[in-house]
């Protein structure tokens, strides 16, 4: 792999970049692997690089559809947090931040995770009780969190509505000063170079037909490009899990629907943190290149079309003046939609499934871009040992029959 | 942005109705003599149908009526709608 | 001040009589009605416009439309400081004042241009390679990269304007009023379909006012003017200029944005009349006839101010009467931009030379070229531009059959280089409608693939890949006349005029020009600074999706959304593979057509109109009583009525004392209210409540607990048995439409054979409280017919009667703790009784009390609050309350999944009370309880609701703690922002544990 540096940089400069190598290969399939993951996003190749770099795994195919990172990695808004109510999440997703903050160096390709700091406003006291309750959990669970008055987010968003004439008067915070955006392409592609380097074969444009399954045993699977053996295949493939595993006969429970978002114009820094706030329905940050970067609700009916209904805009950006009413001469550049998987407890499906050799991570609904390191390592491990890894363990499916739901349900809001 | 056509009322907004989900869930008739994974089932997994699904709406800021409706996943073009209680119309792709 | 005159004397769409002053970065200038800020920049002299992205060259204008990718600006102050404005878009008006962007101090001396100097360092996707070391200073570099990145400045004060939606119908919605949209329009207005002919610019015709073709032997002027004055004669066309037609929806369902003050001077900019207006449409039929957008060609420093489209110079000196330069050098690689030469010629600008790329363009155009003595130098390319600031020189050499540099090379003397690469149809709303693109290999562009047509629309000319005006005009008439038959109109034979115009575009296809020396920029994107080596560089790296190409080198994704920059990024791409343009894949546009403003996506409902409050009918009551209000959902509630000099603390605890020790009054008006009627009205409420429901007689009231499926709790309330067959539930209020929602559908898509109806009258009847020792008195006082002895009316019962001589439903139910009485009235009677019972209360220490006291009293009570105590995942065994499911009953919501194994393992967490060791500390809601076990620890639970109680004089706090109910008396710790706080368990209740008071 060729290093990436200033001076590597610098070096290539001298001769017009024209000696960069490519990021990664563009193999052609072999016939058989040891581990084939279905789904070239963020969590795939993350898993790939993991089985690779920690568990020695030498086979290994990532198989995509279209292009690596074309699905919802490069369609989200990018929020980075580990500020979860339920001690299951907060592990999974803190520990999930912790490889985010070595992230760049580990693959020594920028992701640009930048740790401007999460805020969750309140308009209320019932709110504010709601928001410190998620505090002190976080702050049990060893995550740290900060309570801001109004004096202290006077600082923190300078130009927000913060008087007491808004609709929902703001009256209080939280922050997460570890939270924080990712340039979310760069993650997929940091990963599939450093997977392709330890060896990983990254397929494009490939699309599963089928799922071998002999006795109740994962075989491999039907590709466009032919079939390929494995005994293990991870199912990566948000939007299409369901999708999927239906080729072996499991069915999931969850639907898929339209989440969407949009950027504005790119504007000199005018936000340094990101906001969300359940209560108006806002979700923004800054990206580098200036553009705000907006969340909205998903669409609430089953669809596979990346299209969402206009509605969905007129609403945001209502919620987005009603924090910022400076921004109303600001002009929205793009808006598009990406299909998410909603679980019934908002939380992800990840483990191992009734088919042998067959494991599942999909069901992320509209938080998965931020699990992208921690669900690719936990994942790895699992799909290594054969065994779910402890932080993944309370994500099973088996929770739907037992009841032991791990419900975000009212400390998620809007993602 | 659906144009949903209410069996009662006519083509109305999307932003008139609210959204229900796969139609046709019918709630086992005595949920104690189902097992957690049959009740799993009734609660928590649908088909997630890529294509036509039978799914229902409710007219709420309309008529109020809840109804069934044929409708496409992929193109969200509407194929039928009917009364709830009826059967799916046949022979729809 | 004297500026340079470009202006031609005479000829142009302007009006030289109506002259109109403003500004560009602080200087005064002076324009003419009719003029954009480019067009009148231009006559100004002004070559210098902006700043680009990333690298901070020197950008002029480049086109005289929507594709503009260089010409950048803001415009106004203050309240209405609009940034990232393309100087093509922007009609002038008295005052207008505008400046340079993205520069510092100044466009001309720019001290960002230094990052000039290290472009060799700054390809695309540097910033993936470095800024990694040390990992501690990324936050350094983001700042600084995040500093000189961005365009305009954002706005910083509130804005001046409003905006507005409008709602309408069409049988049929023509885009755009070139040739083909107005041919359309005519075709169709006779037959009475209600018709939107909707037009961005402010001037209809598209590319007819520019053009000189004739049209039935008229000019395109006259044939425009000819066209809107036989439109406007009918009722049923509506012609909308200043338009743009932004996205295109499902269902035909259209968003477009008029633009309605931007171009009035402000002083005439009245507030109450909205800046833009966002129609929303619904269309029959839609007929796109939105053109086409000439493409550049990729040449050595062809970003250099003077350097513009063809079609942008014809444009200038035919609209808008401006030369665009005194000597220009066109640079084509097809027919269509001869005549831009040949009439800039005409207008006095000295056209030095066409380079054309073709070995042999046809002979005809030799021949024009040769009858206006423009020099033609065949098989040439201009591979190279001089001049930093202003176009200086052209370098123009041949060019071989393998596409390399010949030898013969000359320098050309020029401030103007006019370029054609052929043309790009409008192919956006088509692709949003989500119909697919094909590849025309002769034109060299993508159209619209005829065989996915996704919507109920037509694409008709130049947007269809038909260039020619009579194709334009043909397909107009004929997809009008189709239309109108598919939306259920006569239509006569489509009929259109013949043209003298039937050129064709086929041009030779030279995706990137070779330069003599490596490192000279080819601009692809202006906009984002990507030129033809960073596409190399992508592609070679491995980003070779158009997916990946787009994303890593920001080609396309500016504000112009690569409007001229698509195709020629896709087929450089493509060449670097040895593929086809179909083959590397075509990205889908993404709606807006134009950016759009927030304001006008959100139109009125900002500000006091964002989500309208839900006020009781006692708002005004409270207001004057000096009421502190808190937003719960859409309401306003009362929070607390502080006296003079009270804060909330002492405000809460002395209306909490009222209660206990007299009586208090509180609003409980948004309470949910559902009216229940008809024969299975006990079989509803037996179903929707864990608990039984038979024994509940007319007059009496009960408490009940409702469950999701999953067997938590959803909500809770009080129901009466109003009569025979009819029932009065009352919901939370965060709840009222859910739990309304929520039977009906159990009703009719599960129960729909049962006999019974739910009406929701939460706002019908206003619920007033009275609670404390003095209640009962206060009743009697206030003048009822209703014998309020206990055996007459005990409690949980109803009554029916006047109160205050107001007809009155009075419940006898209690939410804290007091002897009470919840007295509903019609809603608009609730001010009279309120202040009647005010009055009446007046020695009986009467206060009205609020949300905050309520919450204390009913926790000392050890009443849940569902929100508090629950949150979803908390059953009714959770909190005690197994007396409130009845677990005889064969079926209700919920009932199964209560045996599931998670819900009845134990270790749940229960619901306990607790009080602090240290009596004066209240613990913050949400605290942790820890559990310390073998040097680990972890949350083994959290409290849910905490206050300082007045009637304790202590703290209180309710918690769910594991296994809970077994452990009161237990000692717990909770670590609280870096202390250490220890409390004891015990019930939950904390007031009246026998229930006395409540029973008097």
């Amino acid at each position: 792999m060729q290093k990436y540096s200033f001076f590597k940089l610098l070096q290539h400069s001298l001769s017009h970049h024209k000696n960069w190598q490519a990021a990664w290969r563009n193999p052609a399939p072999a016939r058989e692997y040891d581990i084939v993951i279905v789904g070239g996003g963020g969590h795939g190749l993350a898993a790939a690089y993991y089985l690779a770099k920690k568990h020695g795994v030498k086979r290994i195919a990532v198989i995509e559809k279209g292009w690596l990172g074309g699905g919802n990695t490069g369609r989200n808004t990018t929020v980075i947090r580990s500020n979860y109510l339920r001690d299951d999440s907060a592990r999974l997703y803190e520990h999930s931040l912790q490889l985010w903050e070595g992230l760049s160096q580990e693959l020594n390709y920028n992701v640009m995770f930048s740790q401007r700091g999460l805020l969750n406003l309140a308009h209320s006291h019932h709110e504010m009780s709601t928001l410190l309750q998620r505090h002190y959990a976080m702050i049990e669970n060893g995550i740290e969190s900060e309570i801001l008055n109004m004096q202290q987010l006077k600082k923190w968003l300078p130009n927000a509505n913060l008087t007491s004439s808004a609709r929902y008067p703001i009256t209080g915070a939280i922050v997460q000063r570890r939270g924080g955006t990712a340039r979310h392409d760069a993650v997929a592609w940091g990963y599939a170079r450093g997977a392709d380097a330890l060896g990983v074969d990254i397929i494009q444009q490939c699309e599963v037909q089928d799922l071998i399954v002999t006795n109740n045993a994962i075989k491999g699977v039907e590709t466009t490009k032919g079939t390929i053996k494995a005994d293990k295949v991870l199912l990566c493939a948000a939007g299409h899990s369901g999708h999927l595993t239906k080729m072996a006969g499991l069915e999931l429970p969850m639907v898929s629907v339209p989440l969407q978002a949009m950027v504005s114009e790119p504007m000199k820094p005018c936000m340094n943190t990101i906001i969300n706030d359940s209560t108006v329905h806002a979700y923004i940050s800054q990206s580098d290149k200036g553009e705000l970067v907006i969340g909205a609700s998903n669409d609430p009916y089953l669809s596979y079309s990346q299209r969402g209904s206009w509605q969905v805009n007129e609403e945001t950006l209502q919620a987005i003046l009603e924090l910022y009413p400076v921004f109303s001469r600001v002009k929205m550049m793009r808006h598009w939609a990406g299909i998410v998987d909603i679980t019934p407890d908002r939380s992800p499906l990840m483990g191992l499934t009734d088919v042998k050799g067959l494991y599942l991570d999909g069901g992320w609904g509209t938080g998965g871009f931020k699990a992208t390191p921690g669900a690719g390592d936990l994942m790895a491990d699992t799909v290594a040992n054969d065994k779910a890894h402890p932080l993944v363990k309370p994500f099973g499916l088996d929770r739907f029959t037992s009841g032991r739901l791990v419900d975000e349900g009212a400390a998620s809001g809007v993602h | 942005m659906l144009l949903i056509n209410c069996p009662f009322c006519g083509a109305r907004e999307e932003h008139e109705f609210h959204y229900g989900g796969q139609a046709h869930i019918t709630r086992p008739a005595d949920p104690e003599q189902v097992d957690d994974k049959a009740w799993a089932d009734y609660l928590y997994y649908r088909k997630n149908t890529l294509g036509l699904q039978a799914e229902r709406w409710q007219h709420s800021f309309g008529c109020g009526q809840w109804f069934n409706a044929l409708r496409c996943s992929q193109t969200h073009q509407f194929k039928a709608v009917y009364k709830m209680g009826d059967d799916a119309p046949e022979g729809l792709s | 001040m004297s500026h340079a005159n470009n202006r031609l004397t005479q000829g142009g769409l302007i009006d030289r009589q109506q002259t109109i002053n403003f500004s560009f970065n602080d200087k005064p200038y002076t324009g003419v009605a009719g003029d954009t800020l480019a067009s009148a920049l231009m006559a100004n002299g002004v070559d210098l416009i902006g700043r680009s992205f990333k690298l901070h060259r020197p950008r002029g204008i480049m086109s005289a439309g929507v594709e503009e990718c260089s010409a950048y600006v803001q415009v106004g102050n203050g309240a209405r400081h609009t940034t990232n404005v393309s100087a093509t878009q922007i009609e002038i008006y008295e005052g207008l004042n505008s400046r340079s962007i993205h520069c510092w101090p100044s466009v001309e001396h720019d001290v960002g241009a230094m990052v000039g100097a290290f472009s060799r360092l700054l390809p695309s996707g540097f910033y993936y390679k470095t800024f990694m070391w040390p990992a501690k200073f990324w936050n350094i570099y983001e700042h600084a990269i995040r500093g000189s990145a961005g365009l305009g400045k954002a706005p910083e004060v509130e804005d001046a304007d409003t905006y507005e939606y409008r709602y309408d119908h069409f049988d049929l919605v023509i885009v755009g009023s070139g040739p083909a949209g107005l041919m359309a329009a005519r075709q169709a207005a006779p037959s009475g379909a209600r018709i939107l002919l909707v037009e961005q610019d402010f001037k209809f015709g598209g590319s007819l006012l520019a053009d000189t073709a004739k049209i039935d032997g008229q000019t395109p002027l006259q044939w425009v003017e000819q066209s809107l004055t036989e439109l406007q004669q009918f009722a049923n066309v509506t012609l909308l200029p200043r338009t743009t037609l932004t996205g295109y929806y499902d269902g035909n369902f259209l968003t477009a944005l008029e633009r309605v003050t931007d171009h009035l001077a402000e002083n005439v900019r009245r507030r109450g009349i909205a800046r833009e207006r966002l129609w929303k449409i619904r269309a029959k039929q839609v007929i796109l006839a939105t053109g086409s957008i000439e493409r550049p060609l990729v040449f050595g420093n062809n970003d250099r101010p003077g350097v513009m489209l063809a079609s942008g110079a014809r444009s200038y000196i035919n609209r808008f009467g401006v030369k665009p330069g005194q000597k220009a050098v066109l640079f084509t690689n097809n027919d269509t931009a001869y005549q831009s030469a040949i009439e800039l010629q005409q207008k006095g600008v000295t056209v030095a030379a066409i380079v054309d790329v073709r070995q042999a363009p046809p002979k005809a155009l030799r021949q024009q070229a040769s009858n206006h003595n423009i020099p033609l130098i065949s098989g040439s390319v201009v591979h190279n531009v001089l001049g930093k600031k202003r176009v200086t020189a052209v370098e123009v050499a041949g060019l071989s059959a393998q596409n390399t540099l010949t030898s013969e090379q000359q320098q050309i003397q020029c401030d103007l280089v006019i370029q054609s690469g052929g043309w790009t149809p409008t192919v956006h709303l088509f692709s949003q409608a989500g119909g697919k693109l094909l590849y025309d290999e002769a034109q060299l562009c993508l159209r619209p693939d005829p065989a996915s047509i996704p919507q109920e629309l037509q694409s008709v000319g130049a947007c269809n890949g038909h260039f020619s005006l009579t194709d334009a005009l043909r397909e107009g008439a004929e997809a009008a006349h189709q239309a109108l038959l598919e939306a259920g109109f006569q239509s006569t034979q489509a009929n259109w005029p013949e043209a003298d115009e039937s050129s064709s575009c086929i041009p030779q296809a030279l995706w990137r020009v070779p330069v003599r020396k490596q490192g000279t920029k080819r601009f692809v994107d202006l906009h984002n600074d990507v030129s033809s080596s960073d596409v190399e560089l992508a592609n070679r790296e491995g980003y070779r999706s158009v997916e990946h190409l787009k994303r890593y080198t920001a080609t396309g994704m500016g504000p112009d959304q690569g409007r001229t920059s698509n195709i020629n990024a896709l087929a450089i791409l493509a060449e670097e593979q040895n593929s086809t343009i179909p083959a590397v894949g075509t990205t889908r546009f993404r709606p807006p057509y134009t950016p759009l403003s927030f304001g006008a996506v959100a139109g009125r409902q900002v500000g006091e109109f964002f989500q309208v409050r839900r006020k009781t009918s006692l708002y005004e009551t409270h207001q004057q009583a000096g009421a502190v209000f808190e937003p719960a959902g859409l309401w306003l509630r009362p929070d607390y009525y502080p006296l003079a000099g009270e804060n909330r603390e002492q405000a809460v605890l002395r209306e909490c004392r009222a209660v206990r020790q007299g009586v208090g009054i509180f609003d409980g008006s948004s309470l949910g209210k559902l009216d229940i009627q008809g024969p299975d009205s006990l079989k509803l409420l037996n179903m929707l409540y864990a608990n039984g429901w038979n024994t509940l007689k007319p007059g009496a009231c009960r408490y009940g607990v409702m469950l999701k499926e999953d067997g938590f709790i959803f909500d809770d309330g009080v129901t009466a048995c109003l009569g025979e067959n009819h029932y009065h539930m009352t919901t939370t209020t965060g709840n009222a439409e859910t739990v309304y929602s929520w039977v009906e559908e159990w009703l009719q898509c599960e129960w729909s054979d049962w006999d019974v109806y739910v009406t929701p009258v939460t706002t019908q009847w206003a619920a007033v409280s009275i609670a404390g020792p003095n209640a009962r008195e206060l009743l009697q006082q206030v003048g009822t017919d209703i014998d309020l002895s206990t055996e007459a009316f005990a409690h949980m019962q109803f009554r029916e009667g006047t109160v205050a001589e107001i007809p009155a439903r009075v419940f006898r139910i209690s939410f804290t703790g007091e002897h009470s009485y919840e007295i509903n009235v019609p809603s608009s009677y609730a001010p009279a009784l309120w202040n009647a019972l005010i009055k009446a209360g007046a020695n009986l220490g009467i206060q009205p009390f609020g949300l905050e006291a309520i919450h204390r009293l009913r926790a000392e009570k050890g009443y849940i609050a569902v929100g508090l105590e629950t949150d979803g995942t908390v059953t009714p065994f959770d909190l005690g309350m197994s007396w409130a499911v009845g677990k005889k009953k064969a079926d209700f919501l919920g009932k199964r999944a209560l045996s599931l194994p998670e819900l009845t393992r134990s270790g749940r967490r229960q619901l306990v009370g607790l009080l602090t060791d240290e009596p004066a500390y209240v613990i913050p809601e949400g605290a942790q309880i820890r559990l310390e076990s073998a040097g680990q620890t972890r949350s083994q639970g959290h409290v849910s609701s905490s206050y300082m109680s007045a009637t304790l004089g202590r703290s209180m706090a309710m918690a769910l703690l594991e296994n809970g109910l077994e452990r009161l008396g237990e000692k717990v710790t909770l670590h609280i922002d870096g202390k250490t706080v220890t409390a004891q368990v015990t019930k939950p209740l904390f007031y009246d544990e026998d229930g006395g008071l409540l029973n008097a």
